[in-house]
C-alpha cells in the first residue's frame, strides 16, 4: 500500500522574491529514525516542514512520505501528524472540543484515541477548559495529543520544547523518547544541539536554507574529534609549514593565536617534524577534541564565527 | 469514514455557536425590529416615504417589508460580513489553518464547509430579523390584510405567505454578498479588513446606483437586487426583477466563489 522511507525530500527550494527561505535541501528520513532538522533560527527549518506538511508549495523540488505527495492529495499525510511553530487551536473551544474536531477532521477511529492520547500528554484533568487560559506548554502538549489521534507512524515536530521551562523540557524530551521506542518515526526541528544529540540519531544541520551536513550523528562526532591545536615560536611560519604539510586541512588562525587544523595522527607526527625542521619551535600541539556545539557553530555560522565561539569556549 | 464538507461544516457551526460575535450579529438581527417598532409606536408617524411605510400601524405585516428596505443599506450587508469575512481570516489570525490542514481533510473540503456555515449564518439572520418584525409588528400593529404595491388589498393569510417569500428573494443578493465576503476574508487574511471591505463594496455599489449619469448601470448593480422582493408584493406578481437577481447576483457571487475557492487551494499557509 505505502512505499518507500517516511520522508524523502530532494532539491527543495522555496523562494519569496528575492528573499531564498530554503535553497536546496535534500533528506531521507528511514522508518525508525529520530532525525534532527537542525539549525539557527531563521535558517528556514519551519519553512521546509511546512513543506513537508504540503501546508506551502515548494518553488521546486519535491517531497514525498512514504512514497506520495503531500501537495497532491491530503491522503499524503495518513499516518503522519506533527505540528509547525507552536501547535494552534480554537481558544473559545476546550481541549477535548478541540480534539474533538481534529479526530472528527480525521475520520476513522481517531476519536477512540482522544481519552489514551490526553492521558500520555497528561491533560486528562484539564481537558474540561478552554484552550484560551493554558499555558503555553499544555497548548504543546495539546499538540502532542491531537498528532496521537492520527496514530501516526511519522511525527513532525517543529521545536517542541521551544518556550518550555526546564521540566516542561525534560517532559517533552521523555515523551518524544517514548514515541521513538514505540516506533513511530520522529522529525524533530531544533536549534538545540544538546536536544538533538540527547534525542536523535540522525542530523540535518541546515544554514541559510541549505544543507550542510546530513547524516549520522555518530559520524558526525568522528569529524568533530579530529581537531589540533598549536602554538608555536613564529606562527606565521607554521601557518606555512601546516598549510604544506601533506594530511593536514582546515588550517586556521583563532582569535587567541593558536592554530588549529584537522589531520589524522601519522600527519600530526610528521608536522612535529617539519615544523622543528623549518625553525619553528613547537610550544603546545594538543589534540582539541571539538565539541558538537563547536563544529555546529562552525557549520552553521561560518568559519570565522566558529573560530570565534570556539576561542570563547577555549578561553572559558 | 473519511471526513468531507459536511463534517466542516458541523463544526463551524458549532465554532460559530462559541464566538460572540456571532451574537453580536444575531442579536442586531433581533433587537432592531423591536426598536423599530417601539420608536414607531411611541412617535405615531411612520416612514411615509418608503413602500409600506405607511401601513405599518395597519398591520404587522408591514413591518418586516420596511426593515428590509432599510435593512438593505447597511445593516444585513453589515451582519452577513460580519462572519462571511471572518469565517478563513479568523483562522489565519489564530493560527489556527495549519491546525485543520494537516488533518485528512482536503482543502476544498474545508472550503466548502465554510462557505456553507457562512451562507447559513447570513440565512439565520434574515429570518430571525423577519420573524422577530413580525411578531413584534403583529403585537403592535394585529394580524392585518396588506395593500400591494398595486394597490390591491392582500389578505393577511396571503400576506404572511408573500413576506416569507420576499425574505427568501431577498437571500439571493445577501449570498451574493456573502461571497465577496468569504473572497476578501481569503485574499485578505485579515477579519477586519474582509469584514470592512465587503460592507464598502456595498455602499459603494450603491453609490455607484446613485450618482448622475451612472443611472443606466442600476439595473446591474448588486445593491439594486436588494428591492428585487417587490415584485411579489404586486398585483400581479412580476416576475421579472427576481429572474433579474437571480442572474445579475449569479455574475457577481460565482466569480468570487470561484478565485477565493482557487485562492483557497493554492494559498502557502504560512502564518501561525
Amino acid at each position: 500500500m505505502q512505499t518507500g522511507a517516511p520522508v524523502e525530500v530532494r532539491g527543495l527550494v522555496k523562494r519569496y522574491g528575492d528573499l531564498v527561505a530554503v535553497a536546496g535541501v535534500d533528506l531521507t528520513v528511514e522508518p525508525g529514525d529520530v532525525y534532527g532538522y537542525l539549525g539557527p533560527n531563521g535558517a528556514g527549518k519551519t519553512t521546509s516542514l511546512r513543506m513537508m506538511l504540503g501546508l506551502i508549495r515548494p518553488t521546486a523540488g519535491e517531497v514525498r512520505l512514504f512514497g506520495r505527495d503531500p501537495q497532491v492529495t491530503v491522503r499524503a499525510l495518513e499516518g503522519v501528524a506533527g505540528f509547525v511553530e507552536a501547535p494552534r487551536f480554537y481558544p473559545y473551544l476546550s481541549g477535548m472540543e478541540n480534539l474533538r474536531m481534529m479526530a472528527a477532521f480525521d475520520g476513522g477511529d481517531a476519536r477512540e484515541r482522544i481519552a489514551p492520547s490526553l492521558e500520555i500528554v497528561d491533560l486528562a484533568d484539564r481537558a474540561k477548559d478552554r484552550v484560551g487560559g493554558y499555558s503555553h506548554g499544555m497548548r504543546q502538549r495539546l499538540g502532542i495529543a491531537a498528532a496521537l489521534l492520527r496514530d501516526p507512524r511519522l511525527m513532525l515536530l517543529d521545536e517542541p520544547t521551544t518556550g518550555l521551562d526546564p521540566g516542561g523540557m525534560r517532559d517533552m524530551r521523555q515523551l518524544v523518547r517514548r514515541l521513538a521506542g514505540e516506533g513511530i518515526t520522529v522529525v524533530l526541528s531544533s536549534h538545540l544541539l544538546s536536544e538533538v544529540e540527547e534525542l536523535c540519531n540522525r542530523v540535518a544541520i541546515v544554514r541559510n536554507g541549505r544543507m550542510v551536513y546530513e547524516g549520522h550523528l555518530s559520524e558526525l562526532r568522528r569529524t568533530a574529534g579530529s581537531g589540533y591545536r598549536l602554538r608555536t615560536t613564529d606562527d606565521g611560519l607554521a601557518e606555512r609549514v601546516c598549510n604544506a604539510q601533506p594530511g593536514v586541512s582546515d588550517v586556521r588562525m583563532t582569535d587567541g593565536g593558536d592554530l588549529r587544523f584537522s589531520a589524522a595522527e601519522p600527519a600530526v607526527a610528521e608536522l612535529s617534524v617539519a615544523l622543528v625542521e623549518s625553525g619553528a619551535a613547537i610550544l603546545a600541539l594538543t589534540p582539541e577534541h571539538a565539541t558538537l556545539e563547536e563544529l555546529f557553530f562552525r557549520l552553521t555560522e561560518g568559519d570565522e564565527d566558529g573560530d570565534r565561539a570556539a576561542a570563547l569556549e577555549h578561553a572559558s | 469514514m473519511r471526513p468531507g464538507v459536511l463534517t466542516v461544516y458541523r463544526w463551524e457551526l458549532r465554532k460559530l455557536r462559541s464566538q460572540k460575535r456571532t451574537y453580536l450579529g444575531l442579536g442586531a438581527a433581533a433587537v432592531v425590529p423591536i426598536i423599530f417598532v417601539v420608536a414607531t409606536g411611541l412617535r405615531g408617524g411612520g416612514p411615509n416615504d418608503v413602500p409600506f411605510g405607511r401601513y405599518i400601524h395597519d398591520t404587522g405585516l408591514a413591518i418586516p417589508l420596511v426593515l428590509l428596505l432599510f435593512g438593505s443599506i447597511w445593516m444585513f450587508p453589515l451582519i452577513t460580513a460580519l462572519v462571511a469575512g471572518d469565517i478563513v481570516a479568523a483562522e489565519d489570525g489564530n493560527g489556527t489553518l495549519k491546525t485543520i490542514l494537516t488533518r485528512s481533510l482536503e482543502r476544498g473540503h474545508v472550503f466548502g464547509g465554510k462557505m456553507l456555515a457562512a451562507l447559513t449564518y447570513a440565512v439565520v439572520a434574515i429570518f430571525v430579523n423577519g420573524a422577530v418584525a413580525l411578531v413584534a409588528g403583529t403585537i403592535a400593529s394585529g394580524f392585518n390584510p396588506l395593500v400591494s404595491l398595486s394597490g390591491t388589498t392582500v389578505t393577511a393569510p396571503r400576506g404572511l405567505l408573500l413576506v416569507g417569500l420576499s425574505l427568501l428573494v431577498y437571500l439571493i443578493p445577501i449570498i451574493a454578498i456573502a461571497c465577496v465576503g468569504l473572497l476578501l476574508s481569503t485574499v485578505t487574511r485579515n477579519s477586519a479588513a474582509a469584514v470592512v471591505g465587503t460592507l464598502m463594496f456595498s455602499l459603494i455599489l450603491q453609490l455607484i446606483g446613485i450618482l448622475p449619469g451612472l443611472g443606466g448601470t442600476r439595473p446591474y448593480l448588486l445593491s439594486t437586487q436588494f428591492d428585487a422582493w417587490q415584485g411579489l408584493l404586486r398585483e400581479p406578481i412580476d416576475w421579472s426583477p427576481i429572474i433579474r437577481a437571480a442572474w445579475v447576483c449569479t455574475l457577481y457571487a460565482l466569480p468570487a466563489t470561484v478565485w477565493a475557492y482557487l485562492a483557497f487551494l493554492r494559498r502557502d499557509v504560512a502564518g501561525g
